[in-house]
């Protein structure tokens, strides 16, 4: 995987802060960043940018931010049909995600809330395996 | 496999490109006599002359084929006469390597959307969903308005898949796969004369450039052969 200067920018920040907490915290950040490479980033794009009228972007998204609740089901049991996003619809296929764990899934959602100028609320891992029961698709791990 | 023809293409463009071009052009039997030359992939063939002069090689070449593109027009080896073109194979509900490998491929487009001499072909290895409908909205969505430089195309099964096999892309129908397909993200170079000239690992970005870089090299060749042939 590949170091953005922004996540290096973002590591280094948090190494700066230096405490434990943020150590762990920093961690998390870095399981997600690497999930989000392994698993969303072909699609996606590396900064979240998308592609074209074909992939929807993450970064600055008005449905990241509007859909809260829908995330974690969406990105277990992927999506297909015309969605609008920022103004645009998309009409392809995402592909579900059963081979991740509900705290994989936190850590991949924190790091898209997070990234790329998103700010939305970090999840926890109990309130993702609540989301995960509409789709019952939490594994409970 | 997909590894080994990788290495195999990378390692002749180290060859090409530091300049060891004494080594290979002592395996060709013309003298070359511009300095940059790519090289010819697949296998060769040596035949003698009848009268007796040096031996001509004979390339592999990319068979007859005819295909269906996203405009609904038929096109052939013809469509590409004269051109070199970068050619793909992905299909348009993949859920793993396509849409890297397409905006890869963009990327190269962008470069040389000015270059009539450069055309683009993308073959779709699920002829049985995507439809002239599916590859024209896919194309569309991608920013190719129509297929006067970029076809997305597709033909049956069969010759899709046999097809792949001439571009060094292996690619089959694997149940076991996510999206039903096995394939690889290769890009393949395909000179005026239907030869291989480079394999390009499309989901990597350093080996697009070095595509990028090759098409310059190759466009260099066909230009001198052109005026060569009007002598
Ligand atoms: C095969 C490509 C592909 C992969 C892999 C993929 N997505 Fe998607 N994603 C899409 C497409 C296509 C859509 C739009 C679906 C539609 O048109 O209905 C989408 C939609 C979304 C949306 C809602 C729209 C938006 O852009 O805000 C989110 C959020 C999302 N994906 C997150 C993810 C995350 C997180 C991952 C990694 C676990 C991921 N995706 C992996 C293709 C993909």
């Amino acid at each position: 995987m590949r170091w953005r200067a922004a996540d290096l920018l973002r590591l280094g920040g948090f190494l700066a802060a230096g405490t434990l907490a943020a150590g762990c915290f920093t961690d998390r950040q870095n399981a997600g960043a690497r999930l989000y490479a392994q698993h969303c980033a072909h699609c996606h794009g590396d900064e979240g940018q998308g592609l074209k009228r074909l992939i929807p972007p993450l970064a600055g998204a008005d449905y990241v931010a509007e859909n809260r609740n829908f995330l974690a089901c969406l990105v277990r049991r992927g999506v297909n049909g015309p969605m609008v996003v920022n103004g645009i619809t998309f009409n392809q296929v995402m592909p579900g995600h059963e081979d991740l764990t509900d705290s994989e899934i936190t850590n991949l959602l924190n790091f898209v809330q997070s990234s790329w100028g998103n700010k939305g609320k970090p999840f926890t891992i109990r309130e993702v395996s609540e989301k995960l029961q509409a789709c019952a698709g939490s594994d409970g791990q | 496999m997909i590894n080994l023809l990788f290495t195999r293409a990378r390692r002749a463009g180290i060859l090409v490109g530091s300049g060891a071009l004494l080594l290979l052009a002592a395996c060709q039997s013309q003298p070359d006599t511009a300095a940059d030359r790519l090289p010819y992939l697949g296998e060769r063939e040596v035949v003698p002359r009848a009268d007796g002069g040096p031996a001509d090689t004979l390339y592999a070449t990319i068979p007859r084929f005819t295909l269906t593109n996203q405009d609904s027009i038929t096109i052939t080896n013809d469509t590409f006469k004269n051109k070199v073109y970068v050619a793909d194979f992905f299909f348009a509900t993949c859920p793993s390597i396509c849409p890297k490998m397409q905006s890869e491929m963009l990327r190269v487009y962008e470069k040389f959307k000015d270059d009539p001499r450069v055309l683009f072909l993308s073959h779709t290895i699920d002829p049985a969903h995507d439809s002239v409908a599916v590859l024209r909205d896919y194309a569309q969505r991608l920013g190719i308005q129509n297929a006067s430089r970029w076809h997305f195309a597709t033909a049956p099964h069969d010759t899709i898949f046999s097809l792949a096999r001439a571009y060094y892309v292996p690619a089959e129908k694997d149940d076991k796969v996510a999206g039903g397909f096995a394939h690889s993200g290769a890009f393949t170079l395909v000179d005026s004369k239907r030869r291989v000239r480079g394999l390009y690992d499309g989901m990597n970005p350093d080996e697009v450039a070095r595509l990028m870089e090759d098409l310059p090299v190759l466009l260099k060749e066909e230009a001198e052969n052109a005026s060569q042939a009007k002598l």
